[in-house]
């Protein structure tokens, strides 16, 4: 018989472990990867159900609910759960990649800016305010409206079908990184004047090796924080522009562009409202309610703050 | 404080005539220009024609020279007329902003009157039923698409139950008296108050339970104050501090935001105006609204930082300036 053995906790296990007592974020998380399984799915599906999502059948407009549609067809004799799980891939899609270039654009420029201070950091930081300043909105209204071949992209290119995908991924990006480069600066300023980078220093590192191996490892937790909590915010806006017919073009569908139709068609078939929407509400609370849980899990004071 | 607000108010300035720059070239950029517009009035047009029309109207210059004039003519007075409703661009969105004012104005008082006290409310007893049951609301709210919201209510207030009108000012030939106008506000003002009081629910939230924690709390408490003047008298004005900062900051959010209710309801304020000169290539128009909208957002986050350092007198205008 041995003696048991405590292993030492290490970060990770700490981390999951108080991750883990926050019930409704496990909750949110393995809900999120259901509705990233299903979506990924949705060629199964559509095998399985027999049907194509971009099938139109006009002699089967608005149909009920039956076995064939589980939740009926749209008013273009389109299944209705087919359209919303392929939709889930194009918001999902979006809402990750976009999350994730805004936080690779805020780090770099947040990183740059705390790290050097000076000039660059006052360059940076108005250039940062200015940004944050902007009408958000009708700022990306614009964006979304802009004229692609004007900007020097070939015609095929501007109308192809991946086009309205990846522009919304990037202007959504453009205006998202803020948040991340203005946590990444001050955690970096503190960090930079900290006994172990000084002595990296000393031993004559690079400043680019010094951000990657001693500044960046440190500011992980609040990146990670924030870009989770952006994906949610980048759903709606992805959402609202579809909706507002800027954004995803049909016939790919996204959540959001499958509720354009639904207000002119709101007197006959207000069910179609309803699902697109509460997929994209129920997507945004998890997202925000796994944000929430990490940011305690990551954050070493909410140990302080005792037991929950 | 005099100096504070002056770099201020030139930094603002200068954002202002960079975005005014910024929104020009962007406009450039949109599908068409005035001449296409003339094209599709005048099909006989020659392609001499055009290029003699792109000509007169100034087209074939870059950019720079075009911001250039309409910048001129804009300090003069003159911001040129909107497309759409062949009338100048100020008096086209003065109206507008009113009505979006009002909605804002009304939305906003809501979204306090029932943020607040909910977040106060929960802070008092964290990690209890009541505490999770505020947070769920409040995270409901963050969380909603907004114009999901507005389709609901559409759907509840004006299909199924037919109580509220589901969009416009006014009755169609109506008195226009302001009863009238108020029905019309219910559905709007309802999407946008849910769409804001989760965010004001939270920061209040997260605010007083962090000045519930302060060593000055335990004395007042120490001292043998009753919990409710503990809260309220002690706690409540320091815990309004930050809040009031993000509310002051949150307006511009709030103004370019109501887009979405105001298109969703057919309500003619600013955003639908915004977005109907975007898609009806009315170029003046939305370059016109947009610098609007930047200004709010400007004055609101100058509003946050005086009412910063008014409410707390800790805080220096110098020590804020970076």
């Amino acid at each position: 018989m041995t003696a048991a053995i405590i292993k030492p906790a290490t970060p990770l296990s700490l981390v999951t472990r108080r991750f883990l007592r926050h019930r409704l974020a496990v909750a949110s998380a393995a809900l999120l990867a259901v509705l990233a399984l299903l979506s990924l799915a949705a060629p199964l599906f559509e095998s399985w159900l027999g049907l194509d999502a971009n099938t139109v059948d006009l002699f089967n407009r608005f149909a009920p609910p039956s076995a064939d549609h589980p939740l009926g067809t749209d008013e273009a004799g389109r299944d209705v759960l087919l359209r919303l799980l392929y939709g889930g891939r194009v918001s999902l899609f979006v809402g990750i990649s976009a999350a994730l270039t805004a936080a690779i654009l805020g780090t770099t420029i947040g990183l740059l800016s705390g790290y050097f201070g000076g000039a660059l950091d006052a360059i940076f930081m108005r250039f940062t305010d200015g940004v944050i300043a902007l009408p958000l909105l009708p700022l990306l209204i614009v964006l979304a409206a802009l004229d692609l071949e004007k900007l020097g992209f070939s015609a095929a290119a501007a109308q192809s079908e991946g086009a309205s995908l990846y522009r919304i991924v990037v202007i959504v990006a453009l205006v998202g990184w803020t948040t991340v480069a203005r946590l990444v600066r001050a955690t970096a300023l503190s960090l930079r004047e900290r006994q172990f980078v000084l002595a990296a220093k000393a031993q004559g590192a690079s400043a680019a090796r010094i951000m990657a191996v001693h500044i960046l490892p440190n500011l992980a937790s609040p990146i990670i924080v924030a870009t989770t909590l952006s994906v949610g915010n980048v759903i709606l806006l992805e959402s609202v522009l579809s909706f507002l017919g800027l954004g995803i073009q049909p016939p790919l569908p996204s959540w959001g562009n499958l509720l354009t139709n639904a207000q002119e068609l709101i007197w006959d078939a207000p069910a179609l409202a309803v699902y697109p929407g509460l997929a994209i509400f129920v997507t945004v609370i998890a997202f925000n309610f796994v944000g929430d849980g990490l940011q305690d899990a990551l954050d070493p004071r909410s140990l302080e703050r005792g037991k929950r | 404080m005099l100096r504070f607000l002056g770099e201020r108010l030139i930094q603002s300035a200068a954002v202002l005539a960079v975005m005014s720059f910024v929104i020009f070239a962007l406009i450039g950029l949109m599908p068409g220009d005035p001449v296409d517009l003339m094209i599709s009035a005048d099909p006989d047009l020659t392609s001499a024609d055009i290029e003699k029309l792109r000509e007169i109207y100034g087209l074939d210059r870059p950019v720079v020279e075009r911001y250039g004039n309409w910048l001129w003519a804009a300090l003069q007075g003159d911001f040129g007329f909107s497309r759409l409703f062949a009338r100048p661009v100020f008096e086209v969105l003065i109206p507008a902003l009113g009505h979006t004012l009002a909605l804002l104005g009304i939305s906003l008082t809501l979204a306090l009157c029932i943020g607040l006290p909910l977040g106060i409310w929960a802070a008092v007893k964290p990690y209890s039923v009541r505490d999770y049951a505020v947070n769920l609301f409040a995270f409901a709210g963050i969380s909603v698409p907004s114009f999901w919201l507005g389709l609901l209510l559409i759907i509840l207030f004006a299909v199924i139950l037919g109580v509220l009108p589901a969009g416009g000012l006014g009755t169609p030939g109506g008195d226009g008296g302001w009863a009238d106008k108020l029905i019309y506000l219910v559905l709007p003002a309802a999407s946008l108050t849910l769409a804001s009081v989760g965010g004001h629910t939270r920061y209040m939230r997260a605010s007083m339970l962090e000045t519930l924690r302060q060593d000055y709390i335990r004395t007042a408490r120490a001292k043998g104050l009753t919990e409710r003047r503990v809260v309220l008298g002690h706690a409540l004005r320091n815990a309004l501090i930050p809040v009031t900062t993000i509310v002051a900051l949150d307006f511009g959010f709030l103004f370019s935001g109501a887009l979405i209710t105001e298109t969703i309801f057919a309500y003619p304020g600013m955003g639908k105006l915004t977005y109907d000169a975007v898609m009806g290539n009315d170029f003046n128009l939305a370059l016109v609204a947009l610098l609007l909208a930047t200004l709010v957002t400007l004055v609101g986050n100058i509003l946050a930082d005086l009412a910063y350092a008014w409410l707390d007198p800790r805080i220096g205008f110098e020590g804020k300036n970076q």
